[in-house]
């Protein structure tokens, strides 16, 4: 529950207003009126849920509770909790705990790929795992002296090479070191890009190909988002996962006010998991996804 | 699943424009798609509401209603409010007499800061002023590292104090700016959690102790609906100038620029889209409105051109094409220029209808390359002479170039039709003598029918662009 409290507090500034209504409405009791329904759609549409599927959903719960004959607000809110959480893919298997395993971050520019990698390389070291980490963001200025700190600050070997380098073959370098030291863990950062970037697009491609090609343990490809990202997101998630064959995402700084509600699209779209979600600074921040908990994050104050 | 705004708009309004009459229910219906487009594109639920109901109101005015071409005039109606709500004119950067003015940038993680800085660095370096960057985000790993490079690749001084404490660095930095003969001071700050009250009190004290003539906001156009409490909290503890939209070259519709600018009252003053220095651009209202309505940044194109274009070139050229002598040498300057303005994704992007083009993957830059190299592949004189070019030729040409002898055709074949489409156009602008006298003018004429024939050239006009493929 620890991360919830944390979730709900962080989004309880916002919620504060819709919470009020929804004790209005319950103090009124049972009524499941035209306003109802239209708060919470006005509610999931804050969240960054997007228009249509904020609809669906409340159309559908809607449809349940009239059948169900549900007697009050409560049990409707509990309905609904069930069916966003129900929308999320769950994961099949985690690629930071079921090792042997390596793991290629992407996403768009300053989505928090970078701090991911350091807060999750420290986490495994912790565990005792045997960690390796590779800067393939060979663009952008000073990304591998970030990933440098964040390695340092774990213990955790990096493997580097100057900027401008071809990333494709610091993977290839990576995967090679990983293989003399015995690494179990191998986490790969790569520089971010805009999906709408075709030869960026294409340029990690080739670097997810290499990698998969030429590691001997799973590879899983990891899309990492913003909180904040609103409806383009989906877009963002569907053109990576078209040139990469996503395996799954990771949300990020869940700790403002955002709800990232636009997670919910992306899971249910693209049948991708959740591994991880950001909420707060620090590196026991980075917690495992609970669907349910998300859902009533998003819908509760 | 989501359209963008653009082609969702231009499907409605295509709907009006074949219906003469519209009735109340049209209106709701055309509004109704308005609606979602805009909350497809991220302006804020609260905002759109007030937006809808604003434009219902005016279009069942009676002269709307009434009037011959009602879907002209709901179009109308929709553009005028989008275009209100943005601020109606562009708001300019202008420095005071102090030296040295400060602006300061502060914003979420991740939102685009640095980046944002070097930019802006780089813009006010070409206007002339001497600007100085100062790194004051002494949280995130290497933050000043990546200021440094970013400064040393514009030739922009950076400031770093002892990167510890970003008050004192902020203030140090101001001091080194006025010893060191700097004029303008970026202060680039850490990115902020608008909740993390400690870290706003940080901003709010840095702003204390440099007194900034400006503080921007930079805000990332993918910002989904929390927009509205992220730039509330910002502007209530810093109390920020103006908004900096980042990644505006990725297709969000930055919906959040319409928000931020109704729940705050601030203006967006740039738009950052591209990974160069040179990529950030005054914001528009109009331009953006009719960017998000499907009408296209015409003038957007052309600002860029005249910008990018080197004058004297230029005029040169267009007196040759005034002249009828429209060579190869010309086509290849004209592709280069189309390159330069950031190739032609870009430029199509803000041509009505551009975005379907490009949805639809019907540009492939790689074209550009490889008229390019068919060019490259041509003798000196075949280039001034096109009517040198016979078969031999053609396949000597085809070899060099790596091409098919019919990609070289291709080549001559647009090649003949612009330069038909030069002597049209002759008849149509009015026949200045290409003296010397009034050069300057001249070039600026210039710069409008190159840019015209570019676009023809490309196969932009009427938006046909299978000639392109």
């Amino acid at each position: 529950m620890a991360w919830f409290d944390k979730l709900s507090r962080g989004l309880s500034n916002t919620r504060n207003s819709f919470t009020e209504s929804m004790n209005v409405l319950f103090r009124r009791g049972p009524k499941l009126d035209e306003n109802f329904y239209d708060d919470l759609e006005e509610t999931l549409i804050l969240g960054d849920m997007g228009f249509q599927a904020a609809e669906d959903i409340v159309a559908s719960v809607r449809d349940t509770a009239r059948r169900k004959a549900l007697p009050d607000a409560q049990a409707v809110m509990d309905l609904l909790e069930d069916s966003i959480a129900q929308q999320f893919k769950q994961a099949e298997r985690d690629p930071f705990t079921d090792l042997p395993s390596l793991v290629l971050f992407v996403g768009i520019n300053g989505a928090g790929k970078t701090t991911t990698v350091g807060k999750l390389a420290k986490i495994a070291k912790d565990r005792g795992d045997a960690v390796l980490i590779g800067s393939a963001d060979t663009f952008r200025a000073a990304a591998i002296e970030q990933l440098d700190i964040w390695g340092e600050r774990a213990g955790v070997e990096i493997v580097k090479r100057e900027r401008g380098a071809d990333p494709a073959s610091v993977c290839y370098d990576v995967i090679q070191r990983g293989e003399e030291t015995g690494a179990q863990l191998i986490l790969i950062d790569t520089s971010g890009r805009l999906h709408t970037s075709k030869d960026l697009m294409r340029e990690l491609q080739k670097v997810v190909n290499v990698t998969r090609k030429r590691s001997g343990i799973p590879v899983s490809v990891v899309l990492v988002m913003d909180a904040t990202t609103g409806q383009n997101g989906l877009q963002q998630a569907r053109e990576f996962n078209k040139s990469l064959d996503l395996d799954g995402v990771i949300i990020t700084k869940l700790d403002g006010t955002a709800k990232g509600g636009i997670a919910v699209a992306v899971s249910r779209e693209l049948e991708l998991p959740i591994y991880r979600i950001g909420v707060g600074e620090s590196i026991d921040d980075l917690q495992a996804f609970d669907a349910h908990e998300f859902a009533r994050a998003l819908i509760t104050g | 699943m989501f359209d963008n705004l653009s082609g969702r708009l231009q499907g409605i309004f295509s709907g009006l424009k074949s219906k003469g009459r519209l009735s109340e229910a049209d209106i709701d219906a055309a509004l109704r798609e308005v609606r979602m487009a805009l909350l497809e594109a991220d302006v804020n639920y609260k905002v759109v509401k007030g937006f809808i109901a604003n434009c219902r109101e005016r279009c069942l005015e009676a002269k709307v209603m009434q009037s011959l071409n009602p879907s002209q005039n709901v179009i109308k109606v929709v553009l005028d409010e989008l275009t209100a709500l943005m601020g109606s004119t562009n708001t300019k950067l202008i420095l005071s007499s102090r030296i040295p003015n400060v602006i300061m940038l502060v914003g979420l993680q991740g939102s685009g800061k640095t980046t944002a800085a070097a930019k802006l660095a780089y813009r006010l370096k070409r206007d002339g002023h001497s600007p100085l960057l100062v790194a004051c985000d002494v949280y995130r790993p290497a933050a000043a590292d990546q200021l440094q490079t970013l400064g040393d690749e514009i030739g922009v001084k950076v400031y770093r104090g002892d990167g510890k404490d970003p008050i004192a660095i902020a203030k140090t930095g101001v001091r080194f700016a006025i010893d060191n003969l700097r004029d303008v001071v970026i202060i680039d700050t850490a990115g902020r959690l608008h909740v993390d009250d400690e870290m706003m009190d940080e901003a709010a004290r840095i702003k204390e102790a440099t007194d900034p003539d400006y503080i921007f906001m930079v805000l990332d156009a993918m910002t989904g609906q929390d927009v509205v409490n992220v730039a509330q909290t910002f502007a209530s503890k810093v109390d920020f100038d103006g908004v900096i939209m980042s990644k505006m070259d990725g297709d969000a519709r930055g919906g959040g620029a319409l928000s931020i600018r109704q729940i705050t009252g601030k203006p967006i003053m740039f738009i950052s889209a591209g990974e160069k220095p040179q990529d950030l651009e005054p914001f528009y209202p109009d331009r953006m409105a009719k960017r998000i309505l499907g009408m296209g940044d015409v003038v957007g194109i052309i600002e860029r051109a005249v910008e990018m274009a080197d004058q004297e070139q230029a005029a040169q050229q267009a007196e040759r094409m005034l002249k009828d002598e429209f060579t190869y040498v010309d086509f290849l300057d004209t592709l280069k220029q189309v390159k330069k303005m950031g190739g032609l994704s870009k430029l199509l992007k803000d041509l009505p209808g551009g975005d379907k083009a490009l949805a639809s993957g019907q540009v492939d830059e790689g074209e550009l390359d490889r008229i390019e190299a068919i060019i490259n592949s041509m003798t000196k004189q075949e280039r001034m002479k096109p009517g040198l070019i016979n078969g031999s030729r053609r396949e000597r040409i085809a070899k060099g170039a790596g091409v098919e002898v019919y990609d070289v055709n291709q080549v001559i074949k647009r090649f003949n039709e612009t330069r038909k489409m030069m002597k049209k156009m002759q008849g149509m602008v009015p026949q200045g003598k290409p003296g010397k006298g009034k050069k300057g003018k001249k070039g600026k004429g210039g710069n409008m029918r190159q840019m015209m024939g570019m676009m023809r050239s490309m196969g932009l006009d009427g938006m046909d662009l299978s000639k392109f493929r």
